[in-house]
């Protein structure tokens, strides 16, 4: 299976990558390759196999509902460009 | 052409934790911004997330109310988008494995009972808000929210009107309160829905295309929001045209939907299973604890309240529309058993009356389930005539104290001695000697007017049935 360019411009897009266009054609021909591996893989029968959801045999560790953690605002606001009233200032989304 | 709709619901319900699903922030409502959000809720790098028991326990109390599959065995998944209140970049949810599965729900209509199936339920993680007042041009984010639990409810296409989906809402709203699980704001937005509607001609098999009508927040607005859309579709399709898949937003103000986002590239979530979250493995005795303690569901104590108090479909069905009120109804019949009928006329009439204008619910009423059952007991035994009750409840609600308190402090009970009644009907009739003549004469509705005149002597506190009878002895002898 082969991606083009517009393939990979749409994935840059969804992950929010940014790449230079003469940088494209190569990643097309190395995602071809991963996607060809992944065929190879598809040609085993798994039809009798479980679908594994994590590769390590463990089950999930539930823990009690408390409040444990307290307000830690204004470090995290620290950390971030911008704020204002106690509020992240993200460049304006409306949808 | 007859077009028939086609209904399916997504109810996003906040379970009632102390604490968010994958950390120890606090879900409190109300708080300043970002004072509850911790490490993990802002997506500091190299936190990981851990499951909170209770949303388990609630998610599996759901699903046995609904008569589900609970999977023992279920899985988390990220899925992914970007927006600036979902720090992660991803939405830990359920996909392939939810922890709930095929149940359903009963709904009354007009009396007539309908089962919608509900295809699944799963738990997953709330975002954050986005505020789009103007920061000087930028979106202030306050990630509070981020990380409370949710189970999302996703039903079967399995309502044809605006009023099944509604029943269905209504259902679904009162159970959930019943459980306990959530606390069915909907103005906080704990309890919030979207709606699938599509269109097709009246007897074809196959669904016309839909569109997702997103966060009503009322019942009301659902109603109208579906009607608006159905009428929508077939106006497009009667001119020829076509209906899109998109997401649309509801506008209350202008009672219209509109174009949000195509959601053409609906795949582009790209899940995956969390790998920081090993597959939920659920055992018989955690289920079964939670199955012990399942309280009476909202159509068990329905059809209760029909057979031990006698009550009508419809009182029953409002009483138990919530646990409170069910509740609160049963506290006051406790108090007086012999008086089911007369308690459920008071709570759904005056007391339901009160409570919506002044806009309380009845956890904050401010007649308790004793003082009602105080009050009626004083109509039952005669002491105060249902009018005056009346009176007395008014002075109760401004908080005058007992029923008996004002009953005695204004001197309202009721006149029941006839030795006491009599010469004021002698005192009537002797100033109203032509209305006697006319009496006489064959016009026998002026009774009304002689126990009228009584009343309005006695102020009302006259034994209104022992008015009639002394009246008739004197006109009649």
């Amino acid at each position: 299976m082969s991606l083009d360019s517009r393939d990979v411009g749409k994935i840059a897009h969804l992950a929010r990558i940014e790449i230079s266009p003469d940088k494209v054609d190569e990643y097309a021909g190395n995602l071809s390759e991963i996607l060809d591996l992944v065929e190879q893989m598809n040609e085993v029968d798994t039809s009798q196999v479980e679908a594994m959801a994590h590769p390590r045999d463990a089950t999930l560790r539930l823990r009690e509902d408390r409040v444990t953690e307290s307000d830690m605002r204004e470090r995290f606001l620290a950390l971030s460009p911008a704020s204002e009233t106690g509020l992240f200032l993200v460049p304006k989304v409306i949808e | 052409m007859q077009w028939e709709t086609v209904i399916g619901l997504e109810v996003h319900t906040q379970l009632k934790t102390d604490s968010k699903i994958f950390s120890g922030a606090s879900t409190h409502y109300g708080a300043e911004p970002n004072t509850q959000a911790c490490a993990v809720d802002v997506a500091l790098p190299g936190v990981l997330p851990v499951m909170n028991r209770d949303a388990a326990r609630m998610a599996v109390k759901f699903g046995l109310a609904i008569d589900a599959d609970i999977n023992r065995k279920s899985v988390f998944a990220r899925k992914n988008y970007f927006y600036p209140d979902l720090p992660k970049g991803y939405q830990i949810s359920q996909l392939e494995l939810p922890i709930v599965g095929k149940g359903s729900l009963t709904i009354d209509i007009d009396g007539e009972r309908k089962v919608i199936g509900i295809t699944r339920a799963h738990l997953e993680e709330d975002a954050g808000k986005s505020l789009h007042e103007d920061f000087h041009g930028m979106t202030g984010i306050d990630l509070n929210r981020a990380g409370t639990p949710l189970v999302e409810i996703v039903s079967e296409p399995d309502m044809r009107s605006a009023t099944e989906a509604v029943a269905y809402l209504k259902a679904l709203h009162s159970l959930v309160t019943y459980l306990d699980i959530c606390d069915g704001n909907m103005q906080e937005g704990s309890f919030r829905c979207d709606a699938n509607v599509s269109v097709r001609p009246l007897g074809q098999e196959e669904f016309g295309t839909r569109a997702e009508l997103k966060n009503i927040n009322s019942f009301r607005f659902v109603e109208k929001a579906i009607e608006f859309e159905v009428e929508r579709q077939i106006d497009l399709l009667e001119s020829g045209g076509k209906v899109v898949q998109e997401t649309r937003l509801y506008d209350s103000n202008k009672n219209q939907t509109r174009s949000m986002r195509s959601k053409e590239e609906a795949n582009d979530y790209r899940y995956f299973p969390d790998p920081d979250l090993p597959p939920m493995e659920l055992d018989e005795a955690f289920i079964e604890s939670v199955r012990a303690e399942l309280p009476e569901l909202p159509e068990a104590r329905r059809i209760r309240f029909t057979t031990d108090y006698g009550l009508s479909e419809y009182d029953a069905g409002v009483l138990t529309s919530t646990r409170e009120l069910a509740d609160y109804f049963e506290a006051a019949v406790g108090r007086l058993p012999e008086q089911p009928k007369q308690v459920a006329n008071w709570v759904n009439g005056e007391l339901a009356a009160h409570l919506n204008k002044d806009g309380i619910d009845i956890s904050a009423s401010p007649i308790d389930a004793q003082a009602l059952a105080g009050l009626v007991a004083r109509i039952a035994d005669g002491s105060i005539s249902g009018k005056i009750a009346k009176d007395v409840f008014e002075a109760m609600w401004s908080g005058e104290g007992s029923a008996d308190d004002i009953i005695e402090a204004r001197g309202l009970k009721q006149i029941s001695d006839d030795s006491a009644i009599e010469p004021i009907i002698d005192e009537v009739l002797a100033n109203n000697p032509t209305q006697i003549e006319q009496f006489k004469a064959g016009q026998t509705k002026l009774l009304g007017f002689f126990v009228g005149q009584v009343m309005k002597a006695t102020q009302g506190k006259a034994n209104p049935k022992q008015v009639n009878e002394l009246l008739r002895q004197k006109l009649d002898g």
